[in-house]
């Protein structure tokens, strides 16, 4: 019993440090923009499709798509918001919820046109192939390997945000951005360039994600809520919130399909119910 | 008899004889068929725009006209929605003359417009859907269940995988009632072949990470893992077994698998997992000679859904010959009366509660390997034999008499 | 416009013309939360698809005449509008939104698990009963009419709810909260009463559609149709008595007609939804209304 659960655990864990990874690029545009950016899902399958696309058509192996596309979404993510978010934003958040919401059947829509359904295959690579037999459970290389890149992703991300100058800056955008210009900052190339960082987050998660899952179009679909939820639960606009929330869902998730399976797909939902019943603005948000 | 009397009848015969054809009449000078199907979402790959493709081969074939008339294919995207399926069903009937809706993959959609074809009096061709309630408690007398059923994916593999030694059994099922029945199903003929069930989960429907179900399966011990579940659901799961290491000591059965899955998949991950088809293009030089020409419209092989739609038109339209009329409570009756004998099925006979019994296959997935040409995918364990594959008609369907 | 909807079935498909009736008083009942008080839910399917599942039963199973077929499915919406509202109301803005998608899914999974909803099935076959026993409405044009008198009811209700005291308060709420709750009304009261009307009224759409469908299914409570009610709202034109209407008949013929041209319907809703967002917000009859007021 106890060999069992420590494996279910250890699932839990690997499962939530890829929801932190995940929820990160929402939690930090939403921090730090005020936006609720729905595509982040769009965004997550555009990495996977981008890493396939690479592979498939150019070669492009995986540790290159680790860094290209990333690249690649986040510059279009900077288009995206050049173009449209930031005529938004004075307006009431909902408008950017609702046109994010768009941008998400768009490009779930055009990519089902093109790819079919099914989905395609993303191989492991070679490196990260294998296992090791833990006793009590078989690890395999690529889920280690995807919980230390996760950890060091968003404490890299988090140390950047609250440590460091740019991040004060960034921090003082959302404060007040007028105050934050006179001083001769370029607020509006820093918002540009937060949301950049935001979806290219999503993407880097889409391509750590290509080999486990199938990459199909409506991949994102799949997780959004879960991540919105993270997010809400954590705190709308804590960086650690969504860290700490998104492993510990990993956890209470990985509890609930060991015993009761089939709950465990409502049961963020129930969470964050209670959370945001008993701690309006999540476990470690600010009330605004 | 006296030469009188057979004088008499050769001559009521020969009065019949030059009637008949003057009462072989075709609704609205057209023969119809609205294919009905997913064309943009889970099933779209299993049946979607190939099924339309192979009703469009089934016209053709058949020389373009039936009696004289001229057969037209129409088709729609129901986005497996009960209520658009309904919407687009009604409206065909109701105004484009449609004689028949073929395919309507989801069983939610198929049994959402039986019922509006028992209400104008037309026929439906259901060769995407697998529920058995289709031919049992919603059974319909204008109605064909003619590819599959999920008591037939789940008998075949069930009671063939045991034999072959597979008698330990630990399920994967996706908490909802297909794949609950599914389960059921599959319990039920395990236990009968003499093997074990040691244990199951229910994982929610849709699930994308499979690990820990997976783990608990791997616990278990069981010599088969039988995935009670379709869809992208299955494909997750096949490759998180892969990634787990799971498929080096226990073999995966999957009880719902479509060619077009394991395209996706690849052979190096789904390689020696069992299923159950109703069809299989490389099986002989008949199914290989039409799929080739199916691929050179689709640019895939055909799955065994779209197969069907083409074998269940054919039928159709020769159950409208030999009625003499588009007429559907007779076209019914001669579909009934008519075996099955072509490339999809030999001897396949559609009883009264609508379900078509024919051979099905055991399979095993190819390794990289043994692949020696594309979509060369399958090798056939054995046939499974109408009588086996499938239930005797169940009373509790009005229609068929006790 | 009486005029229209008495007509109509002559020259539109009458289930077409139906299916349009119901969203229009589902994005009517919407609009009552989201354009005059200002409250965004994320998750009115569950009213929607709830009535629907319970109406189907209490016709199917229970052998309830029609109307109280309806009456059931009504009062259940409210009833969990009322449950989810006293919850849900205490925060605002996106917190509201994202509480009540957490209800719907919730709804959702318990829709999805209960053996009596048919599951992925759906709940099916449900019988159209003789309306007081005398009228039957197994036709489509007696059943159109039916329809149409109950959305005719349905919409007066929320008309006249959006021109009393009671609407002029809400729409203060929305305008500025603190100072409504400054001049001494109970905000929280106001809002959980537009609340609990909306999710009614949900949930009479949902038992409508049920009864011309003469089915439940799970795409009645799929947070999709959260999202379709919005756009319907949206492009219609929010905060205008008529504007979710035209957007329901905008949207349901959209997904009606592009049935045949395959995924480019989801392409285009997404399109739509983009460009109502950044150029159109107040939507096509607000579009309109500002229109003749700039031109007199």
């Amino acid at each position: 019993m106890i060999q069992a659960l420590s494996g279910q655990l250890l699932i839990g864990l690997i499962n939530g440090s890829f929801y932190a990874l995940l929820s990160l690029g929402l939690a930090i545009i939403f921090g730090l923009l005020s936006v609720v950016n729905f595509a982040h899902g769009a965004q997550y399958m555009l990495g996977a499709f981008v890493a396939w696309m690479g592979l498939q058509y150019l070669g492009v192996g995986y540790w290159w798509a680790l860094l290209l596309t990333p690249a690649v979404v986040g510059l279009l993510g900077v288009v995206f918001e050049r173009l449209f978010l930031r005529r938004l934003y004075g307006l009431d958040p909902l408008y950017g919820l609702l046109l994010t919401f768009g941008v998400t059947l768009v490009l779930e829509g055009l990519f089902q046109n093109a790819f079919g359904i099914s989905g395609n295959s993303y191989p492991v690579p070679a490196a990260l192939q294998g296992g090791t037999n833990l006793g009590f459970m078989y690890l395999p290389r690529y889920r280690a390997w995807v919980v230390a890149v996760s950890m060091v992703v968003c404490f890299g991300s988090w140390f950047v945000i609250e440590k460091t100058r740019l991040g004060a800056y960034l921090r003082a955008g959302t404060e007040n951005p007028a105050l934050l210009q006179a001083f001769g900052v370029n607020v509006p190339l820093m918002f540009t360039l937060t949301y950049g960082y935001g979806v290219a987050l999503a993407a880097f998660a889409g391509v750590m994600a290509a080999p486990i899952y199938q990459v199909t179009p409506l991949m994102g679909s799949g997780v959004i809520m879960v991540v919105f939820a993270i997010v809400v639960i954590g705190g709308m606009g804590s960086i650690v919130g969504s860290i700490v929330t998104g492993l510990g869902l990993g956890l209470v998730e990985g509890l609930t399909k060991f015993l009761y399976a089939p709950a465990s797909d409502v049961v963020v939902f129930v969470v964050m119910a209670l959370v945001l019943l008993l701690r309006p603005a999540g476990l470690f948000g600010r009330q605004r | 008899m006296t030469r009188i009397n057979r004088n008499l009848v050769l001559a009521v015969a020969l009065t019949l004889g030059t009637v008949a054809p003057a009462s072989a009449q075709v609704s609205d000078n057209v023969v119809k068929v609205g294919v009905l199907t997913d064309m943009t979402g889970a099933y779209s790959d299993l049946a979607g725009p190939g099924s339309i493709i192979a009703a469009q081969m089934a016209a053709e074939d058949f020389g373009g006209k039936v009696l004289g008339k001229p057969i037209v294919i129409i088709s729609a995207d129901h986005q497996n929605k009960a209520d658009i399926a309904s919407n687009i069903a009604r409206k065909w009937f109701d105004e484009e003359k449609v004689d028949a809706v073929a395919d309507l993959v989801t069983s939610s959609t198929a049994l959402a417009v039986m019922p509006i074809a028992v209400e104008k009096k037309r026929i439906t061709l259901l060769s995407g859907p697998g529920s058995t309630p289709i031919e049992v408690e919603y059974c319909t007398a204008y109605n064909v269940h003619y590819t599959y059923d999920t008591y037939a994916m789940a008998a075949g593999t069930g009671r063939a995988v045991v034999q072959q030694g597979g008698d330990t059994w630990f399920f994967i099922t996706a908490d909802y009632v297909f794949g609950k029945s599914l389960e059921a199903d599959t319990t039920n003929v395990v236990k009968a072949a003499g093997g074990k069930i040691l244990g199951g989960v229910r994982a929610p429907f849709p699930t994308t990470d499979f690990s820990s179900y997976l783990l608990q399966a791997q616990a278990s011990g069981a010599k088969i893992i039988g995935l009670a579940n379709a869809g992208a659901d299955t494909i997750n799961a096949i490759k998180q077994a892969n990634e787990f290491g799971l498929t080096k000591k226990q073999a995966l059965a999957g009880l719902l698998v479509f060619l077009s899955d394991i395209h996706s998949l690849g052979l190096a991950t789904a390689k020696g997992m069992y299923l159950t088809t109703a069809f299989y293009w490389d099986r002989d030089e008949a199914s290989r000679t039409w799929s080739k020409r199916f691929f050179e419209r689709h640019k895939r092989m055909p799955t065994m859904v779209q197969a069907g739609v083409y074998s269940e038109l054919m039928h159709y339209f020769e159950a409208i010959k030999a009625a003499g009329t588009d007429d559907a409570d007779k076209v019914m009756a001669k579909m009934r009366e008519l075996p099955v004998n072509d490339f999809f099925a030999k001897n396949g006979r559609i009883g009264p509660d609508g379900l078509h019994r024919h051979d099905m296959y055991l399979v095993q997935v190819k390794s990289p390997e043994e692949s020696k040409y594309p979509w060369d995918y399958y090798k056939i364990l054995r046939t499974i034999p109408a009588a086996e594959a499938f239930p005797a008609p169940d009373p509790k369907c009005p229609l068929v008499k006790k | 416009m009486l005029a229209i909807g008495l007509t109509a079935p002559f020259y539109v498909y009458p289930v077409f013309a139906m299916d349009v009736l119901c969203m229009a008083l589902f994005a009517s009942a919407f609009n009552l939360l989201l354009g005059y008080a200002g409250l965004l839910s994320f998750g009115h399917a569950a009213f929607l698809g709830a009535a629907a599942y319970v109406t189907g039963q209490a016709v199917k199973v229970w052998g309830l005449p029609i109307e109280l077929g309806i009456l059931a499915g009504t009062s259940v919406a409210a009833l969990l509008g009322l449950i989810f509202g006293a919850l849900a109301i205490r925060r605002s803005g996106i917190y509201f939104a994202m509480i009540t998608l957490g209800f719907a899914q919730m709804v959702y999974f318990l829709v999805l698990q209960m053996p009596w909803t048919g599951g992925e099935d759906g709940l099916q076959g449900i019988p159209r009963s003789k309306l007081l026993g005398i009228l039957g409405l197994s036709g489509n044009l007696p059943m159109y009419y039916f329809v149409y008198a109950l959305f005719l009811a349905g919409f007066w209700v929320i008309y006249r709810t959006i021109h009393s005291p009671f609407g002029q308060v809400l729409r203060a709420i929305r305008e500025n909260e603190p100072r409504a709750l400054s001049l001494g009304y109970d905000v929280d009261r106001y809002k959980l009463l537009a609340f609990v009307i909306s999710a009614g009224l949900s949930g009479m759409a949902g038992s409508m559609k049920a009864l011309v469908y003469q089915s439940a299914t799970l795409s009645d409570v799929h947070w999709h149709r959260s999202g379709a009610v919005i756009l319907m709202t949206l492009l219609g034109g929010m905060g205008t008595p008529l504007g979710p209407s035209v957007g329901a008949l905008i949207v349901v013929g959209l997904e009606n007609y592009l049935a045949s041209t395959g995924s480019w319907v989801t392409v285009i809703t997404g399109g739509v939804f983009m460009a109502c967002v950044l150029a159109f917000r107040r939507g096509i009859v607000g579009e309109i209304l500002a229109l003749v007021k700039r031109s007199f």
